[in-house]
C-alpha cells in the first residue's frame, strides 16, 4: 500500500503587494505526495513553485486550505506537534551562494538543525557532522572550513547536508541545480537519488530543466500562474500531455540530438500575463491555440481525464 | 580563403589580487558567412572573455591581451584604433548578452535605443530612422511596435527585451552577430520563442552567428559547428554532427553523458564528471581536464596536448589522440550501442 504522505487541499497562499493589488501565487491547488515518492514540479518563472514549496514546509503561512501531513492536518496541531512536523519536512535552495551563512564555519552551518532542535551535543555533535559530510561525498576535514572555500556543487553537498541533519523524512528541493554547471548537476542529481533510497525520503523536486525531471520524479505536476495545470506520471506526462501548455512546454525543449532538431515545434505567442491581474476563466487562454468561447467566461474544472491523470482545461 | 572572422592563438589574462589569472590560452578559431558557431564550456572557462575580445571589450587592467591576433573580414581588431573600432561594432558587428536589462538603457524609450545606431552609422534621417526601428520592433515580433517604440524597458518582460536587443543588434544588418547566452535568463517558451527569430533572422539574412550557451539541446538545434572550452583552452571544435556523434574529448564526453536522455521510459543512471572545475590561478602544468580524467595519463599531468586534427573540420587538444596512446572506448549515450574509439592501434 502507497499512503500519501503530503495532502494538499485547496491551498492558496495570496500576497498583497498594495492596498488595492493581491497576487495570487498559489490559487486554490489540491494534490498529493506519496510517500516514497519524487514528485517534480515544473512551470514558467513566476507560475507560483516555491511559493508552494515554502507553504508545504510551513516557512510562509497558506492563506487558505489544508495542507494534511501524515494524516495529520498541520492547522489542528499543537505547538509541539507542529515543531516536530517542520522538523521532518526541511527545503534545499537554489542558489548555494546565499542560502550558506558566509561567516559560519561549514560544521556549525550543518549543525544549525541540530542545535535549533537540540538533537545531539558535543562529542555525538561533532561526530554526526562528520558522518554527514561524509554522506554528501564531503570530508570531515571541511567542518572547520567556510562556505567561500568551496565550489558551487560542493556547496550545494552542503545544503543538503544541513537539511539531511534533523532526519526529515520529506524535502522540498527548490531548483537545486539550476545554479550549478551541466557537469556538475549530474554529481548532486545523483546523490539526492542515492540518499532517497537510503534515507527513505519523499522529495518535492522544483525545476526548470525538464529533462532533468523526467529523470528523476515518479509523477510531475505543471503550474501556471499559481494554478496547477496537469498531474500524471513521468511518462504519461512526457508521451501523452493533455493540457496545451504543457504540449508547448514539452515541445520548446531543445532535444539534445543534432538529427531530430529540425522538427515542428509548437512556439506560443506572447508572453505570461500579469500575475496581478490573470485573465479570465482559463489562465492560459491568452497564449492558448486551442482556446474558445468558452475558456474566456468559465475556469475549467481540476478532472482526472484518463487514471491518475488529472488536467484543467475546457478541451477535455 | 578568407574567413570572416579569425581568431589565432589568442592569450588573455587578468590580474587581479589574486594572482594573473590565464582567463583564455592559446585559442584559434575561425567563422564563416552564414553560418551558426556554439560555444559551449563550464563556467569560468572563457567564453565570454574570448567573445569580449572581439567587440574590444576587455578592460585593460586588469585585462592584458598577452598575445594572439583576431582578424574580421581581413582586419586586424586587436590593433584597430577606437574609431576604426567603433565602425564595426556599430555597423558590421552586433553583440546581445545574457542579461538585456544590464545593456539597455533604463531611462531612454527603447525606439530611440534601436534608431540611434542606425542614424550614427546607417546615416538615416530621424523620420528614417524612427520608420525602421518601428519595424525592427515589429519583426523581431513584438506586438503594437508602434506604441512599443516610445515604452521604457522596464516595462517590457524579459523576453521582449531580449528581443529589443536582438533588434537593436540587428538594425544595421551585421555580418556577424554574437549572442552571450541570450536565452539562459529566460523560460523555455519564451527561449523557443528567441531561438525560432534568430534562426528565421539568420535564414533571411545570412548573418553568421557566435552563439555561446550551456545547453547542448540548444546547440544541437541552431549551430552548424561547435567549439568546446575547459579551463580557457579550446578543446573540441567539430561539426555539430561530430560533436555528438563521434566526440574526442573526455570532457566533450561526460558533458553528453550528464545529460538526462529526453526519449524513451527507461531510466539509466547520469554518469557525472567527478571532481570540480580548475583554479585558473594556477592551472595544472598539463592538460586542464587532467585532474578530473578518468583517463588521463602520466604524460597529461605534464605537458598540455597539442591540437590533434582528426579531420578537416574536427580537433581536439587530447592526449588520447595520439598515435602512440592506449585506446580508449567510450560508452556512448546517443545511440546506446554504439562506441566510440580514439587513440591509435588497438593493442590487443
Ligand atoms: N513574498 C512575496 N511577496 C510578494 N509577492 C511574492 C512573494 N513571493 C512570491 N511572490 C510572487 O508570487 C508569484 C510566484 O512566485 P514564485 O517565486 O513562487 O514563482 P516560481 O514559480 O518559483 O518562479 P521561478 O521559476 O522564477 O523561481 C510571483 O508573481 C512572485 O512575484
Ligand atoms: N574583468 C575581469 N576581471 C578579472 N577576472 C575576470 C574578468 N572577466 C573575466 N575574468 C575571469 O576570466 C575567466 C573566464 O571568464 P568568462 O567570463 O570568460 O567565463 P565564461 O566561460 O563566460 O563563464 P560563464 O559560463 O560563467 O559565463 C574567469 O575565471 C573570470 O573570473
Ligand atoms: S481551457 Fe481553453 S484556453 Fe485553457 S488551455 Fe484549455 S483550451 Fe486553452
Ligand atoms: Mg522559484
Ligand atoms: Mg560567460
Amino acid at each position: 500500500m502507497t499512503k500519501n504522505l503530503v495532502e494538499v487541499q485547496s491551498l492558496k497562499k495570496y500576497f498583497k503587494i498594495k492596498s488595492d493589488v493581491t497576487v495570487k501565487s498559489v490559487d486554490d491547488i489540491s494534490f498529493y505526495i506519496r510517500k516514497g515518492e519524487t514528485f517534480g514540479l515544473v512551470g514558467e518563472s513566476g507560475s507560483g513553485k516555491s511559493t508552494l514549496g515554502k507553504t508545504l514546509v510551513g516557512i510562509q503561512a497558506a492563506s487558505d486550505g489544508d495542507i494534511i501531513y501524515n494524516g495529520q492536518n498541520i492547522k489542528q496541531l499543537n505547538k509541539e506537534m507542529k515543531r516536530n512536523v517542520n522538523k521532518e519536512m526541511q527545503i534545499i535552495f537554489q542558489d548555494p551562494h546565499a542560502s550558506l551563512n558566509p561567516r559560519m564555519r561549514v560544521g556549525d552551518i550543518i549543525a544549525e538543525g541540530i542545535d535549533a532542535y537540540k538533537l545531539f551535543s558535543g562529542k555525538d555533535r561533532t561526530n554526526r557532522i562528520y558522518e554527514l559530510l561524509e554522506r554528501v561525498g564531503l570530508s570531515p576535514q571541511h567542518a572547520k572550513r567556510y562556505p567561500h572555500e568551496f565550489s558551487g556543487g560542493q556547496r550545494q553537498r552542503i545544503g543538503i547536508a544541513r537539511a539531511l541533519a534533523v532526519e526529515p523524512k520529506f524535502i522540498v528541493a527548490d531548483e537545486p541545480i539550476s545554479a550549478l554547471d551541466v557537469s556538475i548537476q549530474a554529481q548532486v542529481i545523483n546523490l539526492l537519488e542515492d540518499l532517497k533510497v537510503s534515507e527513505d525520503l519523499t522529495y518535492l523536486f522544483i525545476a526548470h530543466d525538464l529533462g532533468m525531471v523526467k529523470h528523476i520524479s515518479d509523477r510531475i505536476g505543471v503550474m501556471y500562474l499559481g494554478k496547477m495545470m496537469e498531474l500524471s506520471n513521468s511518462d504519461d506526462m512526457f508521451t501523452n500531455p493533455l493540457h496545451p501548455y504543457t504540449q508547448a512546454l514539452l515541445s520548446a525543449i531543445p532535444k539534445t540530438n543534432p538529427r531530430d532538431a529540425k522538427r515542428e515545434r509548437i512556439v506560443l505567442a506572447g508572453d505570461p500575463p500579469s500575475p496581478t491581474n490573470p485573465p479570465s476563466g482559463c489562465r492560459f487562454r491568452t497564449r492558448c491555440p486551442h482556446a474558445m468561447e468558452v475558456c474566456a467566461l468559465q475556469e475549467p474544472q481540476w478532472k482526472e481525464v484518463e487514471k491518475e491523470h488529472w488536467t484543467a482545461c475546457h478541451l477535455y | 580563403m578568407n574567413h570572416l572572422l579569425e581568431v589565432n592563438n589568442l592569450e588573455i589574462n587578468f590580474k587581479t589580487y589574486g594572482g594573473e589569472v590565464k582567463a583564455v590560452r592559446d585559442v584559434s578559431f575561425h567563422v564563416d558567412k552564414g553560418e551558426v558557431v556554439a560555444i559551449v564550456g563550464e563556467s569560468g572557462s572563457g567564453k565570454s572573455v574570448t567573445v569580449q575580445s572581439i567587440m574590444g571589450l576587455i578592460p585593460t587592467p586588469p585585462g592584458v591581451i598577452k598575445g594572439g591576433s583576431i582578424k574580421f573580414q581581413g582586419k586586424e581588431l586587436l590593433r584597430a584604433s577606437k574609431r576604426e573600432m567603433r565602425k564595426v561594432k556599430g555597423s558590421k558587428i552586433g553583440m546581445i548578452f545574457q542579461d538585456p536589462m544590464t545593456s539597455l538603457n533604463p531611462t531612454m524609450i527603447v525606439g530611440k535605443q534601436i534608431a540611434e545606431g542606425l542614424i550614427t552609422h546607417q546615416k538615416l534621417s530621424k523620420q528614417e530612422a524612427k520608420k525602421k526601428a518601428i519595424e525592427m520592433i515589429k519583426q523581431v515580433g513584438i506586438p503594437n511596435p508602434e506604441e512599443r517604440y516610445n515604452q521604457f524597458p522596464h516595462e517590457f518582460s524579459g523576453g521582449m527585451r531580449q528581443r529589443v536587443m536582438i533588434a537593436i543588434a540587428l538594425a544595421c544588418n551585421p555580418e556577424l552577430l554574437i549572442a552571450d547566452e541570450p536565452t539562459t535568463a529566460l523560460d523555455v517558451t519564451i527561449q523557443a520563442q528567441v531561438l525560432e527569430l534568430m534562426k528565421k533572422l539568420q535564414k533571411d539574412t545570412q548573418t553568421a552567428i557566435i552563439l555561446i550557451t550551456h545547453d547542448l539541446g540548444v546547440v544541437a538545434e541552431t549551430a552548424q559547428r561547435v567549439m568546446v572550452m575547459y579551463g580557457g583552452i579550446m578543446v573540441e571544435s567539430a561539426t555539430v554532427f561530430d560533436l555528438f556523434e563521434n566526440p574526442k574529448h573526455p570532457y566533450t564526453w561526460g558533458l553528453l553523458n550528464s545529460i538526462p536522455n529526453l526519449e524513451g521510459t527507461e531510466k539509466k543512471q547520469l554518469i557525472p564528471i567527478e571532481g570540480s572545475p580548475p583554479d585558473l590561478f594556477s592551472p595544472p602544468k598539463g592538460c586542464p581536464f587532467a585532474p578530473r580524467c578518468k583517463y588521463a595519463m602520466d604524460i597529461c599531468l605534464e605537458e598540455m596536448p597539442g591540437d590533434y586534427q582528426i579531420d578537416e573540420s574536427h580537433s581536439a587538444r587530447c592526449w588520447l589522440n595520439d598515435s602512440r596512446a592506449p585506446k580508449v572506448e567510450m560508452p556512448f549515450t546517443l545511440e546506446k550501442e554504439k562506441t566510440v574509439t580514439v587513440g591509435g592501434e588497438s593493442i590487443d
